[in-house]
């Protein structure tokens, strides 16, 4: 019999159904796969194998009812990021230590709805502020993915490093993540898995822990395309209590798969060519091309003239944010206190401890870019510019481009505590060079495994698609997927 | 533009973090580096462009003003570090 956690979700959702195994077999053997491996990938940060298995046993005992929802008994992983009831939920920061909810996020609830089985909280950087996944306070996670030939730790990328790492390990069926500038995309370029963030508005972001309010959306880290449209049909909702979720029907995306691409528009803009990238991404991103082609899509030479700009502008506009979300957290009401000689003492010693050096550092340059006589050169500057990167995006689709194909990162995984990148935070940023543009504009994005470098490690190219049309990208990603096969790591852990 | 080590601490003050000397000695670095970064910005023409408020042109659902949830506060002071009879604790602020 084949491994149960080598199943894809539509796999188990079947055999589930064929009754050949059990929620529960499937929850036990996804717990063992965690204690085997998560001392050395640290991929989860708390395991919940009690809740789980109830979970599980409800779930088979609704199979047993003839009540079958769209993710009944499937075990998955949840970023800390999401709020889950009386369960770990700290953002992997110090300064939510001890914090358990007594309230449920909307994407998490939609799940547990849809029949669902929850593993545990998944690692992550602080306050997702990160691209490497070391930012966390419960330390790095380790990417299931070496090297050919070394024994060298790499990072899964972030800010979702955790559920990229377990989805890629098979420590869970799929897990959930939040993307505010390539979080999802980058982690499942860096790890062979397939991560959508959809359009700003789709995902409820109510009882998520908030970042940048204007950019943060939720989506899923899945194994394949498919895996990721039944899960974000299932994490999507219309939700009264996010104003800025959007009043439109979740349309049923896993029907849009093996559908033809034929006569589809895809644009490639020039501007993602950038100095210094590495001759194997532009090769990657040819072989895009040539597969879309064969399916008969016609390709399109594009311009989106302000993508350079769009890194800058999103080093003004999140750390804005993020310091205005972040001063909620000040050992009042819920977390870390320091005590002090007086309430202000307090609040100062308990930020100092309770919050990580690039956490400090992004709420230190927020707070300058917001300070009385900088607002105008830098935040209106900023807001100004997003406007001109939307409208990029507007006038190439207003020409007929259905959507857009780039790389989605401009390497493959890097090692562990790379001294280059930990001394120079402008270096780390441009990881998500070619990802941040969408957050900026609000679109949706679908990052899909390519292909693997001459040392064996896995690539991604991006999908950027039009407001809503998530459909699109699972229909194109997925013709990518046939053509570039699946990658899954040689398992040493 | 850039920062000195007096704004980095008068910034720290405003976003009520405690810094050390040698805290703020280093992010007069690490703050200049970013702000450099994001300075090539002034360089775009915005003469009569919006600043982007919202990237959907949604307008934002609104409800009645009425109460539709409540009644919790043993839940809402359940995380807190002190409290007293549904109450949060803080050092005393008035002499």
């Amino acid at each position: 019999m084949t491994e149960l956690t080598s199943l894809t979700i539509a796999e188990a959702r079947e055999k589930l159904k064929a009754r050949e195994f059990t929620s529960v077999e499937l929850t036990k053997a996804y717990l063992d796969a965690i204690d085997a491996a998560n001392g050395v990938l640290n991929a989860y940060i708390a395991v919940t194998p009690e809740k789980a298995l109830d979970m599980a046993k409800a779930s088979d005992e609704r199979r047993a009812a003839g009540k079958v929802g769209a993710l009944e008994g499937i075990p998955l992983g949840i970023k800390d990021l999401f709020a889950t009831r009386d369960v770990h939920t700290q953002a992997c920061s110090h300064i939510l230590d001890g914090f358990k909810p007594k309230y449920e996020s909307t994407v998490t609830q939609n799940l547990w709805d849809d029949g669902a089985v929850m593993l545990g909280k998944l690692n992550m950087d602080e306050f997702a502020m990160g691209s490497s996944n070391e930012t966390s306070h419960y330390g790095a996670v380790i990417n299931p993915w070496k090297a050919e030939g070394s024994n060298q730790q790499l990072v899964p990328g972030g800010s979702s490093g955790g559920s990229a790492s377990a989805v890629a390990a098979h420590l869970c069926a799929g897990a959930t993540a939040t993307d505010t500038g390539g979080s999802i995309r980058q982690p499942a370029a860096f790890t062979g898995t397939v991560g959508i963030k959809p359009t700003y508005g789709r995902c409820s972001r109510w009882g998520t822990v908030a970042f940048a309010s204007s950019l943060d959306q939720a989506g899923p880290i899945a194994r394949d395309v498919r895996d990721a449209a039944i899960m974000l049909k299932s994490m999507a909702s219309v939700d009264l209590k996010d104003t800025t979720s959007v009043d439109l029907p979740v349309p049923d995306y896993e029907a849009s798969l093996g559908q033809s691409v034929k006569g589809m528009k895809i644009g490639i803009p020039k501007e993602y060519r950038i100095d210094g990238m590495p001759e194997e991404i532009e090769k990657l991103w040819q072989q895009g091309i040539a597969w879309l082609k064969d399916a008969g899509a016609e390709i399109v030479d594009i311009t989106l003239p302000h993508t350079k700009y769009a890194l800058p502008a999103y080093y003004i506009v999140a750390p804005a944010e993020a310091s205005s979300n972040l001063a909620r957290y000040d050992g009042v009401r819920y977390g870390l206190r320091v005590d002090g000689k007086d309430i202000v003492d307090m609040y100062e010693k308990t930020r100092a401890a309770g919050f990580g050096t690039e956490v400090k550092r992004r709420i230190m340059i927020g707070t300058y870019v917001l300070s009385a006589g900088y607002y105008d050169a830098y935040y209106l500057q900023a807001q100004k510019v997003r406007t001109l990167i939307k409208r990029d995006f507007e006038i190439v689709f207003d020409a007929g481009v259905d959507a857009i194909l780039t790389p989605a990162t401009p390497s493959s995984a890097f090692g562990v505590a790379d001294e280059a990148l930990a001394s120079d935070p402008v270096k780390m940023y441009l990881n998500d060079i070619f990802t941040v543009t969408v957050n900026m504009a609000g679109l949706p994005g679908i990052a899909v495994p390519a292909g693997l470098d001459a040392k064996g490690l896995p690539l991604g190219l991006q999908l950027i698609g039009k407001p809503f049309e998530e459909e699109t990208l699972f229909r194109t990603a997925h013709v990518i997927e046939q053509a570039a096969g699946r990658f899954t790591p040689a398992k040493w852990w | 533009m850039s920062v000195d080590l007096a704004t980095v601490k008068r910034v720290a003050r405003l976003a009520r973090i405690a810094v050390t000397e040698e805290d703020a000695n280093r992010m007069v670095g690490e703050l200049n580096g970013i702000l450099g970064f994001v300075e090539q910005l002034s360089e775009v023409d915005v003469t009569g462009v919006e600043p982007m408020t919202s990237v959907t042109p949604m307008e934002m659902r609104k409800r009645q003003d009425e109460v539709t949830d409540g009644d919790k506060a043993a839940d809402i002071v359940a995380n807190a570090p002190a409290t007293d009879y549904n109450f949060f604790l803080v050092p005393k602020v008035v002499e």
